[in-house]
């Protein structure tokens, strides 16, 4: 029994935690280019740096609030600062919307031709935050680290495993939950959701029947920066604050989407846990779990090793793309 | 008719003397290449360095002794320290269009290759790395081209390898940034470490700019080891594989290559980083110390990776010109060895000026530099390492080696 307590121990540890918080991570940044794509009807490449400029528009205020003694310890300060960010972000993402995108909106040019302007956004974005917060690494996190620690847990417990539970993962999957659920609350039940809803099913349609398309249009930038933001600021408490990464973040994100099935919130969601889960536990070496579990392997017990992790997840998009374009939901097919 | 004939005549030949006098103007200025990767993984790295090089030919210009009162002008580009394609067309740019008489850079190892390979030996420029040290680069075909002031990799695994024997650590795990500069120096370790009586329980790659590194450090924590040791860089995957190690509690002790070694490390990881070893390319003695008094003047933070080696590989670049007495390209590759090795009058940051009054009047000189340069083999640094244990949050020298 014991022995089966620690095999469980040690793969929640190295496989259901870490999985779990970043799946969180990448299902909130995918219910972002998937509400941007339902709505507006393209791939929003820009939204990895948008992700970045909201946090460090975040870090900005939170450094300055650390630097005032204001904290709610042991939460981390950067939840304080949260709605500033999420509020500078809405504010650049309404002003490129007028600058960019608007532009292509009227002509009703093609989706591809959309894309490639999110491109150049996705640039100018970049070249924003390297330029206010440079391009290094950014430490923000303040506050209680762990919820539970792997020594104070074998202590605790008396098993030879440790597991380690930190309060940025848990701030992560509670705010991952209380967002989606607010989210799809909007979604399905106000009148401006609704509105989106019908403007996403058939754009025609619900310009005839009254629905103010400049609304639709600027409540999605809303809905999208705040989420952007809040992936962003949840992904920099538990890791940290790189320009770099966050743009490379994109990839796992529009995996995840598609997988999903784009245009379908709930998609997002499992697109971004199945991504996550497979990543880790295929590339997991089972032996100490198995030995736990009285076999004795003789090898390191590993499907895959680590440096194919990316591989995993697009091997998944491709087998979903070949078999259900339309992913797991049945959203739409990116042309 | 004949007006406009004359006017176009005047015309023309106003113009051709404009571009005379341009083309005169550009004969003062002699541009070198600062091809680094400024934008990319180690895009922290690069301005400090790239200022460090810049310094150099500062203090060239400023002494007025260069050749006949020509200025040295550094062209920056950008390498990426990723993307072979994108280096090369970098390094095109500066060769063809910039018209560079000799090349600083590149950083990466795998760009570096790429670069020099596909552009700067077929077009015969000399190319001097500050930073890229995969054994492979000691191997290239190239015609006398391509120095660097940092040492092989080969040698580091050898002394990474002593320090943790010295130690009795036997049994380690080990990850290395997947590239060739990880590769090479997690090769060049596992050989020297495995002949040493020690053994590797695992030695697995790890993506630089990656979000999220458990399943990484998964895999290592299986396999297990005394300690884990890391070839990676400290703004990259490598802080992300120490800090996730740490916070699962599969690794509590770490061993690091060059690349790692950065104060931001220490801020980032904390007091879990105590007991940390590693190894860095470094010099002590008065090249160093000097090093750190001309930086600090030209307003430079003199600590920090390959900003010395930088510095000494646009020193050498413009020592070697000297020597050659031209600028041009074929001429300078025959001079780099002979002003950065002995005999001669050693030479320190901060003393270029005497440098290029000295080789004027036909004396030779050793450049010594921040870095002790020793050029061996096929033109690379024979490189000091410095053993380092981290205590209470610092970097502590145990000894060179």
């Amino acid at each position: 029994m014991i022995e089966f307590l620690n095999a469980l121990v040690l793969f929640s540890n190295f496989v259901l935690v870490p999985a779990l918080a970043y799946g969180s991570q990448l299902a909130l940044g995918a219910l972002g280019v998937t509400l941007v794509f339902g709505i507006l009807r393209f791939a929003n490449f820009a939204h990895g740096d948008l992700m970045a400029f909201g946090t460090m528009m975040t870090i900005l205020v939170t450094w300055w609030l650390q630097a005032a003694g204001i904290g709610i310890d042991p939460l981390p300060t950067a939840l304080l600062a949260l709605p500033f960010g999420i509020a500078a972000a809405i504010l650049i993402s309404l002003f490129f919307d007028r600058a960019v995108f608007a532009f292509y909106r009227k002509r009703r040019s093609a989706a591809i031709v959309v894309v490639m302007a999110s491109i150049g956004v996705m640039f100018m974005l970049n070249g924003i935050v390297r330029f206010v917060i440079g391009p290094d690494d950014q430490r923000f996190a303040d506050g209680a680290r762990f919820i539970i620690s792997a020594r104070d847990f074998k202590t605790m417990t008396g098993l030879d495993e440790g597991l380690t539970i930190r309060l940025p993962v848990l701030i992560t999957v509670i705010v991952a939950v209380v967002v989606v659920a607010a989210l799809f609350w909007f979604l399905q039940k106000t009148r401006t959701g609704k509105a989106m809803r019908a403007y996403s099913d058939n754009e025609d349609l619900a310009l005839l029947s009254g629905i103010s398309p400049e609304r639709v249009v600027a409540v999605t930038w809303i809905i999208a920066a705040s989420l952007a933001t809040i992936a962003g600021v949840l992904y920099g408490l538990d890791k940290s604050f790189k320009p770099f990464t966050y743009f490379q973040l994109l990839l796992p994100i529009f995996a995840a989407a598609i997988v999903g099935g784009i245009g379908q919130p709930v998609g997002a969601i499992v697109g971004g846990f199945v991504i996550a889960f497979s990543e880790v536990m295929v590339t997991y070496a089972y032996k100490r779990v198995l030995e736990y579990l009285s076999f004795e392997p003789s090898g390191l017990v590993q499907l895959l090793s680590t440096e194919y992790k990316f591989a995993v997840s697009f091997v998944i998009l491709v087998i979903v793309l070949l078999i259900r374009p339309t992913g797991i939901f049945k959203g739409r097919v990116l042309q | 008719m004949r007006s406009t004939i004359r006017k176009a005549l005047i015309g023309s030949a106003g113009a051709a003397a404009l571009l005379a006098a341009a083309t005169a103007v550009q004969a003062q200025e002699v541009k070198v290449g600062i091809l680094l990767g400024y934008t990319g993984p180690i895009e922290s790295l690069t301005p400090a360095m790239a200022d460090s090089a810049e310094l150099a030919l500062k203090e060239v210009n400023d002494s007025g002794m260069f050749l006949n009162g020509e200025t040295l002008v550094g062209v920056r580009a950008d390498s990426t320290c990723i993307d072979s394609a994108a280096a090369t067309a970098a390094g095109e740019r500066l060769i063809n269009s910039d018209s560079v008489v000799a090349i600083m850079g590149a950083d990466c190892s795998g760009v570096t290759t790429a670069v020099a390979n596909n552009v700067a030996i077929p077009n015969g420029v000399v190319m001097i790395s500050p930073s890229a040290t995969s054994p492979a680069l000691s191997t290239i075909e190239d015609n006398g081209l391509f120095f660097r002031t940092a040492p092989s990799d080969a040698r580091q695994g050898q002394v990474l390898t002593d320090i943790l024997i010295s130690q009795d650590i036997k049994n380690v795990a080990v990850t290395y940034t997947n590239n060739d500069y990880g590769k090479g120096l997690s090769d060049s370790f596992a050989g020297a470490f495995e002949a040493a009586g020690g053994s590797i329980s695992i030695n697995a790659p790890h993506e630089d700019g990656k979000g999220d590194y458990s399943a990484e450090v998964g895999a290592l924590a299986a396999a297990g080891g005394d300690l884990l040791v890391v070839f990676g860089y400290a703004d990259q995957g490598g802080v992300g594989i120490i800090r996730s190690s740490v916070e699962s509690g599969a690794f509590d002790k770490f061993a690091l290559g060059d690349g790692m070694f950065a104060e931001t490390l220490i801020e980032a990881i904390g007091d879990d980083l105590n007991g940390t070893v590693g190894s860095v390319p470094w010099s002590e003695g008065e090249g160093a110390d000097a090093f750190v008094a001309t930086a600090e003047a030209g307003g430079v933070d003199p600590d920090g990776s390959f900003r010395r080696e930088s510095y000494d590989a646009a020193a050498l670049i413009a020592l070697a010109m000297q020597a050659a007495g031209s600028t041009d390209r074929a001429a300078i590759k025959d001079h780099v060895l002979n002003v950065a090795n002995a005999p001669g009058e050693k030479i320190l940051p901060g003393q270029l000026g005497k440098a290029l009054e000295l080789i004027k009047a036909g004396q030779d000189v050793d450049y010594v530099g921040a870095t002790n340069v020793e050029l061996i083999g096929p033109g690379e640094a024979a490189g000091t390492y410095r053993e380092y244990v981290v205590e209470g949050g610092e970097y502590k020298t145990v000894q060179f080696r």
